[in-house]
């Protein structure tokens, strides 16, 4: 029998710690839809979408309302489009962008994810197509994603495509200028990419998957910072268990509401994305549960093994409470999401060096970073290259979600508006690297074993 | 089905039976009701069961968060499922 206490507690975290359900996202295999002619490639496509994914905002709605849990967003992943559209003849993929953005409309998605191209070996004539269409794509749509993998610890790293992203990110910072380059922010750049993330920017819908699937991101930095308020001044063992318990809370709400939208849609449930996903509102930081471990601010010495902890125990805590688990599955980072990490970056304790640390040990990597306008390509893709690296070395998923804004210098600030948030601007290394990234080719895979 | 069904809000005259007297309207069914009072503030929670329930359970939440706007009272309908898995491994 459930007691009063339970009840109150969840009602306390859905009210004042800002627990929610952050996103329910259809995956939509397009495979079926490749066509010679690029206008038949669209209207199937579109025919598609809409046909899958009709009533998954209206059902998402209909969850909210039962089980009185917000879902903050309903989205859609549909199948890498540089695979969908490898067939058409045609120089540009930008209408196939376009014919994606109606459909989110039509469903009602605030994103779309699946612009995408999976690269980590070599490039096909196709995908060399969907990259160079990038930015006029991110320009003259609006809720459409793009994601690129350029790197797997069994590929290596593909260094040309590191090179051509560099490129891509800046010129889709200049089509986009009078919104401080906003396009940027709806393109990641992946090492080892997942095929079924429910998050945005960097979801699509993975080759490996079945026709249909729903997948569910939680969220709830709020509820594990109200929780370790609790033990204050304990050892990290309990700090570890108090996260955990959390965690499985948590996940637990995301598996029931996975579940039910499964069965009412008649589509298979894939999996619980357990992340700890921020928002710019305050009590919903990452930042701010790294301080209250005993950080004074986040960025300071002790963070990377702070959030090493927070990690590994969402993890460990989420698992159970969900039969399948999957996407990326980690604490998120995205400094201009995070109302914790914006002031640290604001007070200089966060920096890029740092940030690159601490994507060893969390979830994905550098994430909605604003730097200054006038960053080199070059620097761009050296960023990339580095943060491959950590995710092929280390067998895990990381990527770049990184904006060059026209026009501003370090100190100033980015603003994207609603969950995006805004940026700061952080300082880049001056000192060249363009010689490095011109070099061009592969890096090799790892070795697997001789772990030192 | 079962639903919780939570009360809270400053203290007065009649709120049991006015959430139960809108509840039989919908033909849904009172298991068990704990109720207390803190500082002036009312606090109640119900355990229903909504199987015979003459509308859909969306339609039901929207009726009692409306009922309890008018008396100055958040009342909210939760499956029960949702409680049951945050709080049971």
């Amino acid at each position: 029998m459930l007691n009063q206490k339970d009840i109150l507690k969840t009602l306390d975290m859905i009210d004042k710690r800002h627990l929610d359900i952050r996103t329910i996202t259809m995956g939509i295999s397009l495979l079926d839809c490749s066509d010679p002619d690029i206008d038949r490639c669209c209207e199937k496509i579109y025919a598609k979408i809409t046909r899958c994914a009709r009533d998954l905002v209206k059902t998402g709605e209909e969850i909210e309302r039962e089980f009185g849990i917000p879902i903050v967003n309903k989205r859609i992943s549909v199948t890498p489009v540089a695979l969908v559209a490898a067939a058409c003849q045609t120089d540009s993929y930008v209408k196939i962008a376009k014919t994606l953005d109606a459909a989110a409309v039509q469903c009602g998605v605030n994103f779309i994810g699946g612009f995408s191209a999976l690269v980590q070996k070599g490039c096909t004539e196709a995908d060399w197509k969907l990259i160079r269409s990038i930015p006029e794509a991110l320009a003259c749509t609006e809720r459409v994603c793009a994601s690129v993998n350029v790197g797997s610890t069994k590929a290596g790293i593909n260094m040309d495509a590191v090179a051509q992203m560099g490129r891509i990110i800046k010129e889709t910072a200049q089509i986009t200028a009078e919104n401080d380059g906003l396009g940027c922010a709806k393109l990641v750049v992946f090492a080892n990419a997942v095929e079924d993330n429910p998050f945005m920017a960097g979801a699509f819908h993975g080759v490996g998957e079945p026709e249909c699937v729903i997948n569910v991101g939680v969220s709830g930095p709020g509820v594990v910072y109200h929780a370790l308020q609790s033990v204050k001044g304990q050892p990290f063992d309990v700090v570890a268990e108090t996260i955990k318990k959390t965690a499985f809370q948590i996940t637990r709400m995301g598996q029931i509401v996975g579940q039910e939208a499964s069965k009412r849609l008649g589509v298979p449930f894939g999996i619980v994305d357990l992340s700890l996903a921020p928002t710019p509102a305050v009590g919903d930081s990452v930042a701010r549960i790294l301080e209250e471990m005993g950080l004074s601010v986040c960025g300071t010495h002790g963070t990377t093994a702070a959030l090493a902890l927070l990690n590994d125990a969402v993890k460990k805590g989420g698992v159970m409470a969900s039969n399948h688990v999957g996407g990326l599955s980690g604490a998120f980072i995205p400094v201009s999401e995070d109302e914790g990490m914006i002031a640290a970056a604001e007070n200089g304790t966060l920096t890029l060096s740092k940030l690159e640390a601490m994507t060893c040990v969390c979830s994905v990597g550098l994430d909605m970073i604003a730097v200054p306008g006038d960053t080199p390509a070059e620097t761009i893709s050296a960023i990339i290259a580095d943060e491959a690296a950590i995710g092929m070395i280390n067998s895990k998923t990381t990527a770049v979600r990184i904006i060059p804004a026209p026009g501003k210098v370090v100190g100033d600030r980015v603003e994207m508006g609603g969950l995006l948030g805004s940026a700061p601007v952080m300082p880049v290394h001056s000192e060249s690297a363009a010689v490095f990234v011109d070099r061009g080719g592969r890096i090799p895979a790892p070795i697997q074993s001789l772990k030192n | 089905m079962k639903a919780i069904v939570t009360v809270v809000g400053k203290d007065q005259v009649g709120i049991i039976a006015a959430v139960c007297i809108k509840l039989a309207d919908f033909n849904v069914n009172v298991l068990d009701i704990s109720q207390t009072v803190m500082q002036g503030y009312f606090t109640m929670m119900m355990v229903v069961d909504i199987s015979g329930c003459s509308v859909p359970l969306s339609q039901l939440c929207t009726a009692m968060e409306e009922m309890g706007k008018e008396k100055g009272l958040s009342i909210r309908v939760q499956r029960e499922d949702i409680f049951e898995a945050m709080h049971r491994v």
